[in-house]
């Protein structure tokens, strides 16, 4: 069993008595563990899938299986909670809070979880062990670097221990020795065994990840996987 | 995300809009100390008007006075012996539920004199001793007259501080030490009666203010001859209820009828009725059955003929309640439409703010914020400036009282009383909460995808 079942799913939006179909019949399997990579180009239906995947959004049709649970017809509460409990959002804009303290952003979602005000600083000292950020706690969003901030907000995604974590376009906002380090970052945490799905339009940051989906008008165009393709061109080594 | 969380994250949202959480404050803390200060002010008025239904007697005297006979009764009429003193004696024998009685024999037309001086008004009344209690008179100088005055029918007399002030001079005049008229005869009908008593000066709170705040003022000068200056408005013993209450004379009721009412001098024929009973009974709560009790006992000694009647101050205590629940009405109207003015203003501010937040707010759900959590989140908000403006209110109220009584020292104190601020402080609370409904509702149904993309 995967970690995210998708199954036929389309999301449509009407927009002037025109159907739009952001998503269309898309299937998609992400196993845990995995890094990924969703690729597309502006318009192509990625962020919407982000946001199904995400639990931000429902779909109009199809279903979703996430951990084992069915959520396509979950509550607004319930979709609440899973987001809380099992998905972790690194954004572009970093979208930290920026009148809290870096600890303060870090311990947010622990709030809503209601961990008690102890264990929440000690987890998110924890966190921000991982990114390298444990002496920046007191400092506001606004006295980081960019990059800093996006590891403030990568501790933040993933200091509820999230079952996978989306990345959306985590360095279009930085320089590329910035971004560089970010990706790092993100390949140490998927070593370390944490589900990673990057969403980006650019290949260049898509070819960290092992495995690829490129979206285009809502339907999967191209499934590439480094690890097959390996064996591919092993087989293929094989055979010559 | 518990209560404490929300709360401190309510604070600490409005600590860093300080000047904009004050001025929206400001609504909720004018209302609050203004919803105070009314009650107090109406409390004040209160208190005014409850010093005037004491200073005739309180609620528990009753006076009993002649009537015309009913129609029924007419043949009856040279039957009826009026009120009498053997009315009293029956009372005090035979209605426990009255604990007091005093007469009252008055003479339309006694002069008072002394030397070259009268008075312009006096209440000459012949009376027992009880009646000191029963009109709740206080001796300051001197004695009452006792019952062997009255048995001896002594040319004595007690007399009030206006009537002291018109036939002795006014304390005040020249700032001298008061006159104590004590064992000084006046001219009472052509009667010399001995002074051996004076009450003590009856006046309002308000009266006592107006007095001393004018004894602390520079004397001004009349400007032209010298003059009264009329019965009419302020000055000359204030409200009316003192005023009569000062003009009292007191002398024992023997003296009255046998001086003045028996066949004496150009009476022809010798009156013994009484012009009122005084009684007081011992519970107000038990009103009627005391009545009915003194009727019973009346009915007898008037031989069945009702030639009397009761009259209480159940009017004046309805009317004072009356005077304060629309004093209370109009004033707390007023206090409540401002706070309720306060109220939309922290609707405004916290719509203003949401849609400054709207980005947070967006953050606050994707990492797993419920429509609760943010519901909750803004209406502690709107709560918390509505506490905090309640509070800031009941020490404001203080300030605004004792303004009130700068501007005008001589009028009734207002006092604030806990009730009122109990009550404002809960109202002010509870605009809070219904203030934040809207604001809170809508940020609690923000698409989190949308709140994102905000800029």
């Amino acid at each position: 069993m995967s970690l995210v079942e998708l199954r036929n799913v389309s999301k449509i939006y009407h927009l002037g008595g025109e159907e739009i179909r952001a998503l269309d019949d898309l299937s998609l399997d992400i196993e845990a563990d995995e890094f990924i990579s969703i690729i597309g180009p502006s318009g192509s239906g990625k962020s919407t899938l982000m946001h199904i995947l995400g639990c931000l959004d429902t779909p109009s049709r199809g279903t979703l299986k996430l951990d084992g649970t069915e959520i396509q017809n979950a509550s607004k509460k319930e979709l609440a909670r899973i987001r809380n409990e099992k998905i972790g959002f690194v954004f572009q804009f970093f979208n930290l809070l920026p009148k809290l303290n870096v600890i303060q952003n870090v311990e947010l979602p622990m709030i809503y979880s209601g961990v008690s005000s102890r264990d929440r600083y000690d987890r998110a000292m924890e966190a921000l062990k991982l990114v390298g950020l444990e002496n920046r706690g007191k400092h506001r969003p606004m006295q980081l670097s960019g990059g800093q901030q996006q590891r403030v907000a990568i501790a933040r995604a993933l200091v509820n221990n999230p079952k996978i974590v989306f990345a959306d376009e985590p360095t279009g906002n930085l320089d590329s020795h910035t971004g560089e380090a970010i990706l790092t970052l993100f390949r140490k945490l998927s070593e370390e065994g944490r589900t990673i799905a990057l969403v980006t339009h650019d290949p260049e940051i898509a070819a960290v990840t092992p495995r690829r989906i490129e979206i285009r008008d809502g339907k999967v165009a191209k499934q590439l996987d480094a690890r097959l393709a390996g064996l591919d061109r092993l087989a293929a080594g094989v055979t010559a | 995300m518990n209560l404490f969380n929300a709360i401190a994250v309510g604070f600490k949202e409005i600590w860093s809009h300080k000047f904009r959480s004050l001025l929206t404050m400001l609504g909720i803390i004018l209302g609050v100390s203004s919803l105070v200060a009314m009650s107090a002010i109406v409390k004040g008025m209160e208190n005014g008007m409850r010093e005037a239904l004491i200073a005739i007697g309180g609620l528990e005297k009753i006076r009993i006075e002649q009537q015309e006979i009913p129609t029924e009764q007419q043949h009856l009429a040279d039957q009826a012996v009026g009120l009498t003193v053997h009315d009293l004696h029956a009372l005090k024998a035979s209605a426990p539920m009255v604990t007091q009685v005093a007469p009252e024999m008055r003479h339309r037309n006694l002069r008072v004199t002394k030397g070259g001086k009268t008075t312009e008004w006096a209440n000459v009344i012949g009376t027992w001793p009880s009646a000191i209690d029963i009109n709740q008179h206080v001796i300051e100088h001197g004695r009452m007259f006792n019952e062997v005055d009255d048995d001896f029918t002594r040319n004595v007399c007690v007399i009030g501080t206006n009537s002291r002030d018109q036939l002795f001079g006014d304390e005040e005049d020249q700032g001298r030490p008061p006159i104590i008229p004590i064992g000084d005869t006046i001219n009472i009908g052509g009667e010399p009666f001995v002074v051996i008593g004076m009450f003590e000066r009856y006046e309002s709170e308000t009266e006592k203010k107006r007095r001393a705040f004018e004894r602390s003022q520079p004397k001004t000068e009349q400007s032209g001859p010298a003059r009264s200056r009329g019965w009419g408005g302020r000055g000359r013993g204030g409200d009316f209820i003192f005023r009569m209450k000062n003009s009292t004379i007191y002398m024992p009721l023997n003296t009255m009828y046998l001086k003045f009412k028996s066949a004496v001098g150009t009476n022809s024929l010798p009156d013994p009725r009484l012009d009122v009973i005084n009684i007081r009974i011992a519970e107000i709560d038990e009103l009627e059955p005391s009545l009915q009790q003194a009727k019973n006992v009346l009915m007898h000694t008037h031989k069945g003929i009702e030639d009397f009647s009761f009259m209480t101050q159940e009017n004046m205590g309805e009317g004072i309640v009356t005077a304060i629940r629309n004093a209370r009405l109009s004033g707390g109207l007023i206090a409540i439409i401002s706070l309720l003015v306060g109220g939309i203003g922290i609707v405004n501010i916290m719509l203003a703010s949401i849609t400054e937040r709207v980005r947070e707010i967006g953050i606050r759900k994707a990492i797993g914020a419920s429509n609760s959590n943010i519901f909750i989140q803004i209406l502690v908000e709107s709560t918390a400036i509505a506490i905090l403006g309640g509070l800031a209110g009941l020490v404001t109220s203080y300030g605004f009282v004792e303004i009130l009584r700068a501007i005008n020292p001589t009028d009734n104190t207002p006092v604030i009383t806990p009730m009122a601020m109990i009550v404002a402080f809960i109202f002010s609370a509870l605009v809070g909460v219904v203030a934040g409904i809207i604001p809170a509702f809508k940020a609690a149904k923000l698409d989190p995808i949308q709140a994102l993309r905000y800029e």
